[in-house]
């Protein structure tokens, strides 16, 4: 019988994939569901014996099946976009059933596990910190060290809390690993928890995400390794908690009060969760991508790792593309590549057709870049270099017919949409960008209300409680540094 | 039974379900939203009861977060995100036409209760976007007449 693999990825079934899995089955086919490859433009897709058919609807799977070959993309390994990653931490997700144990240990699944079992938890924080790893969720913190300041902590509770609250719009690489492959990230939290001496962790995953929330309750409830004596007495339980529609609760220390069943108000710093963190104890924070790096590092070697990517940016990194892209997915590769190289080589342009104008990498909180910027390599301080953010990777790109002033707008109104309101500058600061901005597009005393945008953005940017606020500014002043002209309309016409 | 007993009955077993819960508040809203698509009102007071905290504190807690409704919902709930990837990809677009093709208003609930629309920042489909969620369903690259072909009479 033909074994055909189809996502059961939320993007894929979005458009449709769960009627194509259908088609094949009434068929006759044995249908895997998997995760998704992330070449999210061939998608729904099948795959036979290692060829690809894409983008596919039910009517096309008769002739799949007959071997014609109008939809046949070809080999997976031959798909330029495909072959031309590094796949690591995705190496299992598209390729099999994201909950079935025999099939995520016979691709490698538990390694890290093992390593670290047999070599301990001093080995395993010097393994992390030998890897370069750096926290993927945008902040860039040297994991090894969060867990070397855990790890100290002599509290008897302590806690692993992986931060899936992926806000960023642009991003999607979490959803995917926790919809394609969560053992692997389960696997990461136990790691940190026996490195650390933390028995127990939370995921707290955004309500945006059902699929995700379901396929990891599956994952938890079924994983070999969870909640069972480990090594020296040590156990490792998971609890899921979900979030309710707040972006605010992405920023760590908001997540820890929303966990705890608070408002997610974001609090002061220090104490840093290290020290003080879940319910008071000393907590790591890390995103779904960091924690879902380590396995790998152990199981392979530190080595290897850092023998990836470029500088103080080391690994692969999952880049997401996304917004008016041609060949918009899931791009694992080491860092380091040009964002031109990312957004051409396998992003293929727009999908319009039309010129990049501006690419928003990092989020919400990310900078846009103009044409002459796109030659900055993809790591964290060649970004910051040029103003932006690396973030969780996330890469929007937007065509000529975009216009900065309204998205330097809107990354205001969405601050002030999201701002917990513990702060002033946040709090009121995004309200009254909205409102300056408004004004100079309405060409009313335009100088006047330049130099007010510019001391709110310094108010903002250094007298805000945590990032929501700091780096709201950001998006805006890379739009009026490099799209000026944008907000001269008003006052011109 | 009448409906309010049974409704309170609900909450109560959901409140109860949660106690052996590290900071259970939360967990007992998202778990009240999940059942009845809003928090109602009468959940302040079970709550507070049973998780022994002041209603201030879930009256708090419940306005905080955007999923967590005060009012039920239309018969069909459609989820249209804005964020900066859909925006990239037309989604001012597909406001206006389902907006006008709906005869309601991204935020509102039409008056006939048939439908609720409301705005949504990222459902991590932003390499199909425009991207939309109806009764719980993701949608990519959506046009509003899928949108409208969706909403039930």
């Amino acid at each position: 019988m033909t074994t055909v693999l189809i996502a059961k990825d939320s993007g894929a079934k979005s458009v449709g994939a769960d009627a194509v899995a259908a088609a094949f089955d009434a068929a006759g086919a044995d249908v895997i569901r998997t995760g998704s490859r992330g070449l999210y433009w061939l998608e729904p897709m099948a795959e036979i014996d290692g060829v690809v058919y894409g983008p596919l609807s039910p009517e096309d799977v008769a002739g799949v099946l007959d071997g014609e070959g109008a939809k046949c993309i070809g080999p997976l390994a031959d798909i330029p976009e495909f072959a031309k990653q590094t796949r690591i931490v995705f190496k299992r997700v598209g390729a099999i059933d994201p909950t079935d144990v025999a099939a995520y240990r016979a691709h490698g699944g538990e390694g890290g596990l093992h390593a670290a079992q047999t070599m301990g938890p001093e080995w395993v924080l010097k393994a992390v910190a030998g890897s370069g790893l750096r926290g993927r969720g945008g902040a860039g913190f040297p994991t090894g060290i969060k867990w070397r300041t855990v790890a100290e902590e002599t509290t008897q509770q302590k806690y692993i809390v992986c931060n899936a609250d992926e806000g960023d719009s642009g991003t999607f690489a979490d959803r995917m690993l926790m919809e394609g492959d969560p053992f692997l990230l389960l696997e990461g939290m136990m790691i940190a928890g026996y490195a650390v001496g933390a028995s127990k962790g939370f995921i707290y995953l955004r309500s945006e995400y059902p699929d995700a929330a379901e396929t990891l309750a599956t994952a938890i409830a079924n994983a070999p390794f969870l909640d069972r004596d480990f090594a020296d007495g040590f156990r490792f339980t998971v609890e899921l908690r979900m979030g309710a529609g707040a972006y605010i609760c992405g920023e760590e220390t908001a997540l820890l009060e929303s966990l705890e069943g608070k408002r997610g108000l974001a609090r002061a710093k220090p104490p840093l969760p290290a020290h003080a963190g879940a319910f008071g104890q000393p907590t790591v924070v890390n995103n779904v991508l960091t924690l879902a790096a380590v396995p790998d590092i152990l199981a392979k070697g530190y080595g290897i790792f850092h023998s990836y990517g470029r500088k103080q940016s080391r690994g692969t990194m999952p880049f997401q593309l996304a917004g008016n892209i041609k060949h918009g997915g899931l791009v694992e590769v080491p860092f380091g590549l040009t964002l031109r190289q990312l957004i051409e080589d396998f992003g293929g342009g727009t999908r319009s057709g039309r010129p990049v104008r501006a690419v928003q990498v990092g989020g919400p909180l990310g900078a846009y870049f103009p044409e002459s910027l796109l030659d900055t390599r993809m790591e964290y301080e060649a970004f910051a270099r040029a103003g932006g953010m690396l973030g969780h990777g996330g890469v929007v790109v937007f065509d000529d017919t975009v216009d900065l002033a309204a998205q330097a707008r809107f990354a205001f109104a969405f601050c002030a949409h999201e701002s917990c309101g513990k702060c002033t500058p946040c709090r009121i600061g995004a309200q009254r960008g909205v409102e300056v901005v408004d004004k100079i597009t309405a060409g009313e005393n335009v100088d006047a209300n330049f130099t007010v945008l510019d001391d709110l953005l310094e108010v903002m940017r250094d007298g805000s409680l945590c990032a929501l606020g700091g780096l709201t500014p950001t998006p805006v002043e890379s739009a009026l540094k490099w799209f000026k002209q944008d907000f001269d309309k008003g006052a011109s016409e | 039974m009448t409906e309010s007993a049974e409704l309170s009955g609900i909450i109560h077993a959901i409140a109860r379900d949660c106690l052996g819960l590290d900071g259970p508040l939360m967990e007992a809203l998202v778990r009240i939203n999940q059942r009845f698509g809003y928090v109602p009102e009468v959940a302040q007071a079970i709550l507070a009861e049973v998780l022994n905290v002041s209603q201030a504190d879930v009256a708090g807690v419940t306005g905080f977060y955007s999923d967590f409704r005060s009012a039920p919902p239309g018969r069909t709930i459609v989820q249209l995100c804005k964020a900066e990837a859909c925006q990239a990809a037309g989604v001012a677009g597909v406001v206006t036409e389902v907006e006008a093709a709906l005869g309601c208003a991204f935020g509102e609930t039409r008056s006939d209760g048939a439908v609720t629309l409301e705005d949504a920042y990222c459902f991590g489909n932003c390499a199909l976007a425009p991207a939309a969620m109806v009764d719980g369903r993701l949608i990519g690259r959506v046009e509003a007449k899928t949108i409208t072909a969706l909403v039930k009479p």
